[in-house]
């Protein structure tokens, strides 16, 4: 009953959120508040039937269930129980239902706590989500479906792709699909926008909580997601440039974008139309992500099943929302009244610089992703875009936004002082130059550009703390004026300056890592030694063991460093019989911010065992970096005062306070 | 019944969801506008100006600006007053009340599958006749194989299941199957002539012995094939032979391969080197007894275990270990009971089943 119920639940949400995509549209149409409130509720109803769909289906996985095909495919009786639950999205259609119910759930909470917005906007922001919900019940219904059944159900499931059977599926998928699908949100209030053919700061006010709560997901569901492919695909990468990262990557460098002219928007109402252009370009950008890695067009370890039904499905609604959504951009848009204006040098003006440099960022990753695909489509040559078409297209471009990064919160809003701001970065640059030379001196080997980008990261923060330092009136004024400064201060400024100070952390990591890695790759046997990077590591001895549900050959390396035993690293490659599959499990020794990786290859006829042992410098600072920028977004996110850019007056008196 | 006044319970709920608020008189109390938001922000200006977070010019400049934006917000109010559309109500109501339910059915119908229940893996291991479910799985996949006879995948499965049912001759057919369908390896081969040893009662005939001569061909390594020359070996009498062949395997061995203990008691039957295994301290002191203090040692040691076990069934390792030993000493029918008890034990224990199901194979006792 349970496997019926949550089909029966999930056909329900669909007829509600058909109901809540044209209802609302007419009561706004005819001012009638009843029927505009119809959103509301049927927002509300349609959560709790999606969510209780999806709490069906983890039941089902949680069971094993096998008279469901989908359990049946995807689990196995013998999987640890945490892998049952993940297992639910491990899969297509699992991960398909998760989308639309997090798409449910982001509708239920504007239909929840939206109640400072007015009630016509209410219920189009609440119409547009629905036609998005609707689009992919029908899909999931449809092509996907979680819930068919087995009339003589299996004993035993296939099990789940050992791949995925990892701590790191609990975590990657859901955030990266808050973050996505959060997206749809500002998406849903921008197309809302565009109907009313209303736009102003108070728009701004109301779309930010929700595009910063996306922004914060994404952030973390990328890094999680390089880090799980750092330490489980075995190749101690963390970043490939493979397409479906570029995916990912994508509706963020749109989505952070968003994040800024929305604050143009807020503070300054200016930006109104570029602003809305960016809110359907980011969810369009989602929505193209999930058509790359569902549709069979690219093969990864995302791409669970391909099936040609379901890529045109995809497409169909990919071509109906993002054509829609534009040509709707191009018809209203000049209708929208324009904001106000600003001098090139200010606020506004760095961070229009900021939305550029993003957009620019995004399309050459945009291209370098497609290109390949429509050659191929186009003439039939397979090609690759790889590391090298992005080095040299991104760095260039994420140069001067670094550069630029600091000056931006310093420049006072419609008119800054660039010289000003200069003068006080002053402090910064002398820090991060100081930073290059010890560095040169210090080191040997490694890229001459590698200090360079290390100073430019220290510019980064200390251009981050001298914000900091500026508003609170640090060695300025006396410490009790500090202190009730640093209290009154925003906590979207403390967010500032994490956010910007975790990209110049997240750089020290990358350049370290790419610089001074150094790696073993060789057969041992059992009590060889070898020597990577001042530690001693020492084969101990190779020995089989079984886990729940695969054996495993362990290989335990004791390390030790100037002949003091530190630690035992216990590499391993584990064969799962079900899927006939082995995985390697590498093993990391964190060393402060600097790690150990031992990964296992392939056995030698005579007993010896290929290994590649890594030492990475630096390199946890690569994922600190982005955890501190959601850090500062949650600041952000949890400071629910309003947002106010007091325009510096065209001839200002002599300051008594330094401009904000 | 249940499930359809589930269905109709849910459908209810979903219509109300619609209904409620149209049903609802009065004017909306949510009167939230732009106005309210510029309000706040000149509050906001204010408390900055307290806080010295700004200067008093800029906060003179902003609240002109903001002072604007809320005169032209004042002006956009001028809204259409709300007017309840009676008739729209109406054609929304009858949307949910017969479109939902008619959309929900054209929906549900074609896909669902309301007549089967729910199948969790709790219930399909309570259910009395584990045995025949399978029996009934068997019988679907040979009706199934009978239509498709080249499906080298249902051989496959088929085959060891048949094994493990006791049914040799037919597992001989399916393996011969499993290999013209797809394709000779030496795993397949070595199970080939397990099944045909099975048919003899377990002895390695001729036929048997040119099965597991062919995957040794395939790879030399085929720890299942060496060890059943190995057996083949002892029961001509050749001792020396079968001891050869099991010391070897055991030379070439992981130090913790799963059948490594079968081999060993292999070579304690044949005379060879290797004891049984055994604490290590029993091992020190068997060293140094005579063949009967030992043999006495060993039965002493399995019995004790046999009652442990009467009292506390639940310790799959303490049931492999007795079957083992019973197997080493010779006494296959005590062995068998100790199997079938050892079923009965954890029968209710869908886990520690598949425990020893899966100690028992790696013993080389797949029935």
């Amino acid at each position: 009953m349970i496997a019926e119920a949550g089909h029966y639940a999930l056909v329900l949400a669909l007829g509600l959120a058909l109901i809540q995509s044209t209802v609302p549209i007419f009561g706004a149409r005819w001012h009638d508040p009843a029927l505009m409130n119809v959103a509301r509720s049927t927002a509300l109803a349609q959560m709790v039937f999606a969510l209780g769909s999806f709490a069906a289906l983890v039941t089902l996985h949680v069971t094993s269930d096998f008279s469901v095909v989908n359990v049946f495919e995807n689990s196995h009786s013998l999987k640890p129980m945490i892998y049952k639950i993940t297992g639910v999205w491990g899969n297509h259609e699992g991960s398909m239902l998760l989308w639309v119910s997090i798409l449910a759930l982001f509708g239920g909470l504007v239909a929840a706590f939206g109640n400072n917005l007015p009630l016509s906007l209410r219920a189009h922001v609440l119409a547009v989500q629905a036609w998005i919900a609707s689009a992919f019940y029908l899909f999931i219904l449809i092509t996907s479906n979680p819930f068919l059944r087995i009339a003589n159900p299996p004993i035993e499931g296939r099990d789940l792709n050992p791949v995925l059977q990892d701590i790191g599926l609990a975590v990657h998928p859901p955030m990266l699909y808050l973050g996505y699908v959060g997206f749809s949100i500002s998406f849903s209030f921008a197309v809302a926008a565009l109907i009313e053919g209303r736009i102003d700061a108070a728009w701004a006010r109301w779309v930010r909580p929700w595009t910063l709560l996306a922004w914060i997901f994404l952030t973390l569901g990328i890094a999680m997601g390089s880090y799980w492919a750092y330490y489980e695909l075995g190749w101690g990468g963390w970043w490939f440039w493979d397409p479906v990262e570029n995916a990912s990557l994508m509706p963020w460098l749109a989505g952070t974008a968003l994040l800024h002219s929305a604050v143009v928007m807020e503070k300054r109402n200016a930006l109104k139309v570029w602003t809305i252009l960016l809110s359907i370009l980011t969810f369009s950008l989602s929505l193209l992500g999930t058509f790359l890695v569902r549709s069979g067009v690219l093969t990864s370890v995302h791409a669970f099943a391909t099936d040609p039904e379901r890529g045109v499905f995809i497409l169909l609604i990919l071509c109906v929302f993002i054509g829609g959504s534009l040509s709707l951009y191009a018809w209203r848009a000049s209708a929208l009244k324009q904001g106000g204006l600003f001098a090139p040098i200010s606020r506004e003006g760095a961070l229009v610089l900021n939305n550029l440099f993003l957009t620019t960022a995004c399309a050459t990753v945009f291209v370098g992703t497609l290109y390949p695909l429509a050659l191929e489509v186009l003439t039939g040559d397979k090609i690759s875009v790889g590391a090298p078409f992005f080095n040299l297209t991104f760095a260039p471009l994420f140069v001067p936004l670094l550069i630029a990064m600091p000056f931006g919160p310093l420049l006072a809003w419609k008119r800054g002082d660039l010289l000003g701001a200069a003068q006080r970065l002053f402090a910064a640059g002398i820090v991060a130059l100081v930073t290059v030379a010890v560095i040169w001196a210090w080191t040997r080997g490694g890229s001459a550009l590698a200090p360079l980008a290390i100073g430019l990261a220290v510019f980064v923060i200390a251009g981050a703390l001298v914000d900091l330092t500026e508003r609170i009136g640090l060695f300025r004024v006396p410490v009790a004026v500090v202190a009730r400064r640093a209290r009154g201060l925003p906590r979207s400024a403390w967010g500032t300056v994490f956010a910007h100070a975790g990209i110049g952390v997240a750089l020290i990591g990358i350049v370290c890592e790419t610089t001074w890695n150094s790696e073993y790759i060789g057969t041992m046997k059992p009590g060889d030694v070898t020597h990577v990077a001042g530690y001693e590591l020492k084969l101990d001895r190779i020995m089989q063991r079984q886990g729940p549900n695969f054996r495993e050959m362990v290989v335990p390396f004791d390390v030790s460093r100037d002949g003091r035993q530190l630690s035992t690293m216990t590499p391993s490659k584990r064969s799962f019989t079900t899927r006939e599959t082995t995985t390697t499990e590498s093993a990391l020794l964190t060393r402060g911010v600097s790690q150990l990786y031992i990964s296992l290859g392939e056995t030698t006829a005579d007993g010896a065992i290929t290994v590649r042992i890594y030492h990475k410098p630096m390199v946890l600072l690569i994922w600190f970096g982005p955890v501190l920028m959601a850090f500062g977004g949650m600041m952000s996110l949890s400071d629910r005062r309003l947002r106010v850019g007091a325009p510096k007056p065209a001839r200002a008196p002599r300051a008594l306070q330094p401009a904000e | 019944m249940t499930l359809w006044f589930v269905f109709a319970l849910m459908t209810a709920a979903a219509i109300f969801a619609v209904l409620w608020p149209l049903g609802r008189r009065g004017r909306p109390q949510n009167d939230a506008s732009e106005a309210t938001v510029y309000k706040d922000q000149l509050a906001e200006i204010d408390r900055d100006l307290a806080a010295g977070l700004i200067g008093r010019p800029e906060a003179e400049a902003a609240h002109v600006e903001i002072g604007r934006r809320l005169l032209a917000a004042a002006d956009d109010q001028r809204a259409p007053p709300a007017a309840a559309s009676l008739k729209l109500r109406r054609v929304a109501a009858l949307m949910a009340l017969i479109g939902l339910p008619i959309l929900s059915a054209a929906f549900y119908l074609p896909l669902g599958s309301p007549q089967l229940g729910d199948f969790p893996l709790a219930e399909r291991m309570r259910s009395p006749g584990a045995n025949q479910s399978l029996d009934n799985l068997v019988a679907q996949v040979e009706e199934h194989l009978e239509k498709n006879p080249t499906d080298g995948r249902g051989w496959n499965v088929l085959a060891p299941v048949l094994m493990r049912l006791g049914r040799y001759d037919e597992a001989v057919r399916a393996y011969r199957n499993s290999i013209t369908y797809n394709g000779d390896s030496a795993d397949r081969r070595a199970d080939l002539g397990e099944a045909i040893a099975g048919v003899a009662g377990g002895v390695v005939t001729a036929e048997s012995k040119a099965e597991f001569q062919r995957a040794v061909a395939l790879d030399a390594a085929d720890v299942k094939a060496r060890y059943f020359l190995g057996v083949a070996a002892e029961q001509d009498g050749r001792k020396a032979e079968a001891a050869a062949i099991w010391n070897e395997m055991l030379a070439s061995a992981a130090s913790d391969a799963p059948w490594r203990p079968l081999v060993q008691a292999a070579l304690v039957r044949v005379g060879g080197s290797s004891a049984p295994a055994l604490p290590d301290g029993a091992m020190e002191a068997a060293k140094d007894m005579g063949e009967a203090d030992r043999n006495a040692m060993i039965h002493g040691m399995v019995d004790r275990l046999a009652t442990r076990l009467k009292q506390n069934g639940g310790d799959v390792e303490g049931w492999l270990r007795l079957v083992r030993a019973y197997m080493v000493m010779g006494d296959r029918d005590k062995a068998k009971s100790a199997l079938t008890d050892a079923r009965q034990a954890v029968a209710n224990d869908a886990e520690r089943l598949r425990q020893l199901n899966e100690g028992l194979k790696n013993l080389g006792l797949d029935g």
